[in-house]
C-alpha cells in the first residue's frame, strides 16, 4: 500500500500541497497503523526492544499528551492527530526512492550544488552517507578521546545508564504537549556525550552519522557536554528537508556542565506543507556558555523557541534564531531565557523576513528568578517585511523577580525600503540582486557565527527564495 | 559623437503635487552644469527624475541619452546606460559591505549584459582597482569594508559617494549638494577628487548652493531654478553672481516663477 495524500480529495489547508508528489513505498518496510494509541507505542518499543523504563516513559508520556490541550497561542495548528503515521520502520536501502523527492527540492539541491550522494541522503532517501571513511576516522579520533556520538535509539541500548539519567529531564514529557507527543512516539535523533574537558575542534555534524533515522518526524536528541568540555554540534544543514508525513516534532535536550562550552547551529529548510513544532531547550550550570544558531526556512507552520535555563553563577546563554516566512507559511519562531542563578547573562537576537503574504512573528520569554542578582540579558529582535501582504509580530515576555537585574529589549519593523531600492538600483543592480543584498544584509550577524560553507548555503538559500522559484 | 544627455519640457509629480514645471536641458558629455536655486525650487527632483525614482513621476516632457528615451527605464537601466547621481542623504543599508554592493554594480555597469548569476568581476581585479581609487582619494582602505552609509558620517558618506563615482565610471553624473554638511576643506577635497577621477570626460550637473564646489570644477553653463523650472542660464559668472547676491534679482525678474515658488511653499506648509 502506498500512500498518497494527493489522492484523498480532501482538500488541504496548506493550499500548496499538491505540487508534491508524496509517496512512500511500503514494500519490505514496517509501517505502523495511522492513528495514534497505546498499541502502536507498545509495537515502537517492541520493535526497538527497548528497556520496560522507556516503554512505560512513552506510555506516560502518551497519556500526557492525550490529557494535555493544544496550545492556545502561536499559529494555527489544523492536524488530524489520527490522520499521521507515527513510526515507519526504514529497513536498509528501502523506503523512499529517489523519485519520491519532490521536484522543487531536487532543483534545490541542484542549484546549491550539493553532490549526489549528498542530495540523496539529505533527501531521506539514503541512510547511510558515502563517507564512511571519512566517518570512521572520525569516530575513532572521537571515541579515543571518549566522545559517544551515534544515533538515539543505539545510545538507548549501548548507553542506558546515560541516557536513564539525563533523558527526558531538560524537557519532561508534561513540558508541552508536542514535547509529550515526542516523549511517546520518539525516535532516532543525535546523543552526543563529551566527556571532561576534551575540546572537540572542528564542528559535528549529523553528515557524518550513521543514522537511518536521522530525518525522522519524532527525532530526540540529547547532548551531554561534561565539565570544561566544548563542542559545536550542526544539525541538519541549509538544504531542504521534506517528510512525507504532515508533522515534525523533534525535542532536544542539552545540559552544558560547568565551565563547558556548547554550541548548537541548524538551518533548516522544510517542504511546505510540514508543520514543525519542535522544542529545543538547555541547561547551563556553573560559567558554562550555551548558544543557539537556529534558522528556519519552509515549513507551513514553525514553531520554535530554544531555551537556555542559566541554572548556576556565571552561566551564560546566547540564542540566534532567524526566520524567513514565505507564501502561506507562517513562522512564529523566538527565544527562552530564564535565569534562575545569579550572575548570570544572556542575549538573544532574532531576526524574521516576510515575503509574499508570509508571516513571521517574535515570541520570547526572558525571566528572571527571584535571587537571580547582576543578572544581565539584551533582546535585539529586527524584522524585515518585503512587501505590503506579509505580515510581523513580536510578542516579548518579560517576567523579573529580581530589582538588581539589567534588562534591555529592542524591537524594529523595518520594510524594504523603496530608498534602499533606489539606492542600489540607481547603482546598476536590479531590483532582485537589489533586494537579495538588502536581505542577506539584514541576515549578516548570523551568518557570520556559521561555519563557512553553511553561510555559502545559507546564502545561496536566501538567494533561491528571493527568486521565489523554490519554496 | 559627443554624448548628450537632453531634458525636454520635463513636468514632474511628486504624490500627484507637480514640482517641475517643463524643465529643458541638455548636457554634453565634458561640460559642466551648476544648477542652482532657492531650497524648494525643484532642484533635486531634477536629480531624481532623471535618475528614475519611481516616486518621482513624469507627467509630461521626457528625457533623451544619445537618442534613447529613458524616461521609463528602472533606474537600473539607467544606471547602466551611463548616469549617476551622487545622492545628498544616501541612505544606510546595513550588513552590506561597501565592497561587495560595488563589485556588484561596477560589473553591471561594465557589462549591461550580464545576467543574473553570471560571474562578477574577478575579485584580484576589483581589489587592485578600488584600492588605487581609494588611495587617490586619501580613504583608508578598510573603509570599503565596512555597511553601506551604516554609521557614516556626513563626510564619510559623502566620500563614499564620490568613491562610487570614481570606480562606476558614468557619461553623466548629477552630484546632489555633494558639499553640504561639510566643512571648507572637506569640500575642497571632494572638488579636487571629482576633477581628479574624470570630471572633465564626465558631463557633470552639480546641484550647488556654493561655489566652493565648483572650484575645481569650473562649469561652463550655471542655471538657475525658480519654481520649478529653468528660469536664467548663463556661464560661469552666472554661479559667481547668484553666490554673492541671493536671489532676489531673479525673483524680480521672473516674477510667474516666484509667484509659483511662494505658492509651492504655501501649499508645504499646509500639507
Amino acid at each position: 500500500m502506498a500512500t498518497d495524500i494527493t489522492d484523498t480529495g480532501v482538500q488541504s489547508p496548506i493550499g500548496e500541497i499538491n505540487k508534491y508528489d508524496f509517496r512512500t513505498t511500503s514494500k519490505g518496510v514496517f509501517k505502523a497503523k495511522k492513528g495514534l494509541n497505546a498499541e502502536i507505542v507498545h509495537q515502537i518499543s517492541d520493535i526497538k526492544d527497548e528497556p520496560d523504563w522507556m516503554r512505560k516513559f512513552r506510555l506516560d508520556s502518551l497519556d500526557i499528551f492525550n490529557s494535555k490541550p493544544m496550545p492556545k497561542w502561536g499559529g494555527d495548528i489544523n492536524l488530524d492527530f489520527q490522520d499521521i503515521y507515527y513510526y515507519l520502520k526504514p529497513t536498509e536501502k528501502q523506503g523512499k526512492t529517489w523519485d519520491d523527492v519532490p521536484a522543487e527540492i531536487k532543483e534545490t539541491f541542484e542549484k546549491l550544488g550539493i553532490p549526489q550522494a549528498e542530495r540523496q541522503y539529505l533527501a531521506g532517501v539514503k541512510a547511510q552517507f558515502e563517507s564512511e571513511v571519512v566517518y570512521g576516522s572520525l569516530q575513532e579520533d572521537l571515541a579515543q578521546k571518549g566522545v559517544i556520538f551515534t544515533d538515539t535509539d543505539t545510545a538507548l541500548r549501548e548507553h542506558p545508564e546515560l541516557l536513564k539519567e539525563y533523558f527526558g529531564k531538560v524537557i519532561p514529557p508534561h513540558d508541552n504537549k508536542f514535547a509529550a507527543l515526542n516523549s511517546a512516539v520518539w525516535s532516532g535523533g543525535s546523543f552526543i556525550y563529551v566527556p571532561p574537558g576534551v575540546e572537540i575542534e572542528f564542528p559535528l555534524q549529523t553528515y557524518f552519522r550513521i543514522n537511518e533515522e536521522s530525518m525522522g518526524q519524532f527525532e530526540r536528541t540529547l547532548i551531554i557536554v561534561d565539565e570544561g568540555a566544548k563542542i559545536h554540534y550542526v544539525e541538519g544543514c541549509t538544504a531542504p528537508m521534506y517528510s512525507s508525513e504532515s508533522l515534525h516534532s523533534a525535542v532536544v535536550e542539552v545540559i552544558a556542565k560547568k565551565g563547558s562550552r556548547c554550541r548548537y547551529s541548524t538551518i533548516q529548510n522544510w517542504a511546505n506543507n510540514i508543520y514543525n513544532l519542535v522544542t529545543k531547550r538547555a541547561m547551563a550550570y556553573a560559567d558554562a556558555t550555551m548558544e543557539w544558531v537556529d534558522g528556519n526556512l519552509g515549513s507551513h507552520l514553525t514553531m520554535k523557541y530554544p531555551a537556555v535555563y542559566l541554572m548556576e553563577p556565571g552561566a551564560r546563554g546566547e540564542i540566534l534564531s532567524i526566520a524567513f516566512a514565505g507564501k502561506h507559511q507562517h513562522q512564529d519562531t523566538g527565544a527562552k531565557l530564564v535565569h534562575c542563578a545569579p550572575n548570570t547573562s544572556g542575549q538573544i537576537i532574532s531576526k524574521s523576513i516576510s515575503k509574499d503574504g508570509g508571516r513571521g512573528s517574535y515570541r520570547g520569554l526572558v525571566r528572571v528568578e527571584e535571587g537571580a542578582t547582576n543578572t544581565k540579558c539584551s533582546v535585539v529582535c529586527d524584522a524585515l517585511i518585503l512587501d505590503p501582504e506579509s505580515q510581523t509580530d513580536t510578542y516579548p515576555y518579560i517576567e523579573i523577580m529580581e530589582p538588581d537585574v539589567a534588562i534591555g529589549h529592542e524591537a524594529s519593523v523595518s520594510r524594504i525600503g523603496e530608498e534602499q531600492l533606489f539606492y542600489l538600483m540607481s547603482r546598476g543592480l536590479s531590483e532582485a540582486e537589489a533586494s537579495t543584498m538588502i536581505v542577506n544584509g539584514f541576515i549578516e550577524p548570523l551568518v557570520k557565527e556559521l561555519p563557512m560553507e553553511y553561510a555559502v548555503e545559507l546564502n545561496r538559500l536566501i538567494e533561491l527564495q528571493m527568486e521565489g522559484s523554490v519554496g | 559623437m559627443t554624448d548628450v544627455l537632453k531634458i525636454e519640457n520635463l513636468h514632474v509629480s511628486v504624490e500627484e503635487k507637480p514640482i517641475l514645471n517643463g524643465v529643458n536641458l541638455e548636457l554634453k558629455r565634458g561640460e559642466t552644469h551648476a544648477l542652482m536655486g532657492p531650497n524648494g525650487s525643484g532642484k533635486s527632483t531634477l536629480g531624481f527624475a532623471i535618475m528614475g525614482h519611481p516616486k518621482y513621476e513624469v507627467t509630461e516632457g521626457r528625457i533623451l541619452l544619445n537618442d534613447v528615451n529613458v524616461t521609463e527605464l528602472e533606474a537600473d537601466e539607467r544606471a547602466r546606460l551611463g548616469l549617476f547621481m551622487a545622492f545628498q542623504r544616501p541612505i544606510a543599508i546595513p550588513g552590506v559591505r561597501l565592497a561587495d554592493f560595488l563589485r556588484h554594480a561596477t560589473t553591471n555597469v561594465r557589462n549591461p549584459e550580464r545576467k543574473e548569476g553570471e560571474d562578477l568581476i574577478p575579485m584580484r581585479e576589483f581589489r587592485r582597482e578600488i584600492k588605487e581609487k581609494m588611495n587617490q582619494l586619501q580613504m583608508d582602505t578598510e573603509f570599503a569594508r565596512r555597511y553601506v552609509n551604516d554609521g557614516f558620517s556626513g563626510g564619510e558618506m559623502k566620500r563614499a559617494e564620490i568613491l562610487q563615482l570614481a570606480m562606476l565610471q558614468p557619461k553623466f553624473a548629477i552630484l546632489d549638494e555633494t558639499d553640504s554638511g561639510l566643512d571648507a576643506d572637506a569640500v575642497r577635497l571632494a572638488s579636487q577628487s571629482i576633477a581628479q577621477i574624470g570630471g572633465e570626460e564626465m558631463g557633470l550637473l552639480i546641484i550647488t548652493h556654493h561655489d566652493k564646489l565648483l572650484e575645481h570644477n569650473p562649469p561652463s553653463h550655471a542655471h538657475v531654478m525658480l519654481g520649478g523650472r529653468i528660469v536664467e542660464s548663463g556661464g560661469v559668472e552666472l554661479a559667481h553672481e547668484l553666490h554673492s547676491s541671493g536671489y532676489d534679482r531673479v525673483r524680480k525678474a521672473y516674477p510667474e516663477a516666484a509667484a509659483m515658488e511662494r505658492e509651492m511653499q504655501d501649499e508645504e506648509q499646509t500639507v
